[in-house]
């Protein structure tokens, strides 16, 4: 693009400074129209050279060396080795991989489906005419702005079998002390608390503001056409909502599925076994104890990487058809 | 929420007094783990034991923290000074980066830039942790094992960021002011420097603020690639917590000083902070 096809600009809001030298006219115009032209390559390759190096590099190389063994301290002096898709292999026929999909699926669920839940009621109910309205969202969303590590160490105490605070309500339920880290239920129950406690009020929010981009007139031929509060939310608020919906969910099932730290620290907090038997040991656990807790194994876990992205994938594309389809 | 009563005239629903009982409720849930952590940082450790649970703070917060500090292998200190440096580092430059790279997608016409932008976009979709172990062999490779630039560099920009300021500035800087600049004779660095950053300053400081808390959060990266002898805090907590599991008010004590830089900064900005997540979404 060039300057002189641009139509007459208006007057300049910053004045010019008046003694500037003028350059040579031709040399000028060369330096401007570089400036034009590159300049903007230059403005960008900082984030192409940051993601390539440490973010596209790594993701390449992690492809490549699931289909090798791999040791990750002494490649440099002893090199890999090509085994094709032994590594794949071993991983269908490891019981603990199985055990941590197992995990990891079972804990977005029961973590994934009363928080989306609990998220569109809030919104439902913050997307109204209130006192308080800044208080009452920061205090939804302060849980989100702690960090992963507190919320776990916090939340194991609450989980005490002896002495903590749930099962000190629980009680007066008639329910008797729960042993919440000896079982995979109640492993898992805690540690979808504590990513629903982080999660809801952030994901409130962005369903608030989906709310809020919805267009009132459509509420109020609703409200004329005689709907009720809970079919206008059925009638109006779903189907407008959709797109971030999709996007809400879509998050949550990448983040949701790399589950590490809340099971980590929830068990004792330096090692990724996630239990004595394994209880909530997640696939990011079982591949970091393929990898970096035996470092000779880097290939294996690679592949439970890969697996990984693959299951990411699919869910997250199968949700994206499934919303999609219910809009029709 | 099924109050029976149909909606107003008005703007919005008037709330009834049940939509304040369920959100009241909500914030008491929200904000209880954070007042039973203060209350264990401020009590003697037999608090931890006592049934019902102790409700109201104690006194011992300066002994249960000074027992922190009495512990060489935490390294708690030096972990807090790690995050800050960390934190720091990685803000301004994501920030300068971001409003650089958002104005250039913005406002600035070049070859393949909707395709650039695109890549950007994907980008943000694909989990960072298929990447986690090469990166860390490469660490080992040149030599950051254990060392700060292992936990600055590979964060120095993001995709997110870029994203976040292209839409910011695309809206809020007009072509016309961008025009009368260059017709003045600006380059654009000079446009970014002088007309597009004070534009965008309110979105960059949503920006920075969240990149500071990502970065202060972080727990699985810095783990990875740091020991307790050169930590982050969310380092240093873990290993509080591992190894010191029994002195409650101790690793609470240590929690909590953790986490106070985090709610003062979110009291102080959080309408900015809930702002910026929220027109995010709308525009994303």
């Amino acid at each position: 693009m060039s300057l002189s096809v641009k139509t007459p600009p208006v007057p300049p809001a910053r004045v010019q400074p008046p003694g500037r030298p003028r350059r040579a006219a031709t040399r000028g115009a060369w330096l401007n129209r570089l400036d034009l032209k590159g300049s903007p390559y230059l403005y960008i390759a900082p984030f192409f050279l940051v993601f390539g190096a440490f973010g596209a590099y790594p993701m390449l190389r992690t492809i490549y060396m699931s289909f090798n063994k791999w040791d990750l301290v002494n490649e440099r002096t002893q090199g890999h080795t090509f085994i094709g898709l032994k590594n794949y292999v071993d991983l269908i026929h490891a019981p603990y991989f199985w055990n941590a999909v197992q995990n990891t699926f079972g804990i977005f669920v029961v973590a994934t489906v009363p928080q989306l839940a609990m998220a569109l009621f809030l919104a439902n109910l913050l997307n109204r005419g209130l006192r308080a309205r800044t208080f009452l969202r920061m205090t939804v969303l302060v849980p989100n702005v702690t960090s992963v590590a507190a919320v776990a160490i916090v939340f194991g105490t609450l989980f005490q079998r002896d002495f903590g605070v749930i099962n000190w309500v629980l009680h007066f339920f008639g329910v008797s002390p729960v042993d919440w880290h000896a079982y995979k239920w109640s492993q898992w129950t805690a540690i979808a608390t504590m990513v629903d406690w982080r999660w809801t009020g952030y994901n409130t929010l962005i369903l608030l503001a989906g709310m809020q981009a919805i267009p009132k007139d459509l509420y109020e031929s609703a409200t004329i056409d005689g709907a009720g509060q809970w079919r206008q939310f059925w009638s109006v608020t779903m189907p407008m909502l959709r797109p971030t919906f999709l996007f809400v969910t879509v998050t949550s099932i990448v983040g949701g599925l790399q589950l590490f730290t809340e099971p980590v620290i929830f068990n004792n907090g330096y090692n990724v076994l996630g239990g004595t038997r394994r209880e909530a040991q997640t696939l990011t656990m079982y591949m970091w104890e393929n990898s970096l807790d035996n470092t000779n194994k880097a290939g294996y876990g690679a592949a439970v990487a890969v697996a990984l992205f693959l299951m990411i994938i699919i869910l997250a594309l199968g949700n994206y058809l499934l919303v999609r389809r219910t809009a029709k | 929420m099924t109050t029976g009563k149909s909606s107003q005239s008005g703007r919005l629903w008037r709330a009834s007094p049940l939509t304040y009982v369920a959100l009241i409720i909500a914030a008491l849930l929200s904000l209880y783990p954070f007042y039973y952590m203060f209350i264990i940082a401020t009590r003697a450790l037999d608090a931890i034991n006592s049934t019902p649970p102790p409700f109201t703070p104690g006194s011992a917060f300066f002994a249960n923290f000074g027992r922190v500090l009495t512990k060489p292998d935490v390294n708690f200190w030096l972990g807090l000074r790690n995050s800050v440096v960390v934190c720091t580092v990685i803000t301004v430059s994501v920030v300068l980066t971001s409003t650089l790279a958002g104005f250039a997608f913005a406002k600035l016409r070049f070859r393949g830039r909707n395709a650039l932008l695109l890549t950007i976009l994907m980008t943000m979709m694909i989990p960072t942790q298929l990447g986690l172990i090469p990166l860390w062999g490469m660490m080992l490779d040149l030599g950051w094992y254990d060392n700060l630039a292992a936990v600055i560099v590979p964060f120095l920009t993001s995709a997110f960021g870029v994203f976040m300021m292209r839409q910011y500035t695309a809206s809020a800087v007009s072509d016309e002011l961008i025009e009368a600049a260059r017709v003045d004779g600006c380059t654009t660095l000079r446009i970014y420097w002088n007309v597009v950053l004070p534009a965008v300053l309110p979105a960059a400081a949503v920006l920075g603020l969240l990149t500071f808390m990502a970065q202060w959060n972080d727990f699985l990266w810095p783990r990875a690639i740091l020991t307790p002898e050169h930590p982050t805090l969310q380092v240093s907590l873990g290993f509080i917590s591992y190894g010191y599991y029994t002195d409650y008010s101790m690793v609470f004590a240590a929690t909590a000083v953790g986490t106070l830089p985090l709610i003062l900064v979110f009291v102080a900005f959080g309408r900015q902070i809930i702002g910026g997540i929220m027109e995010g979404a709308v525009k994303a």
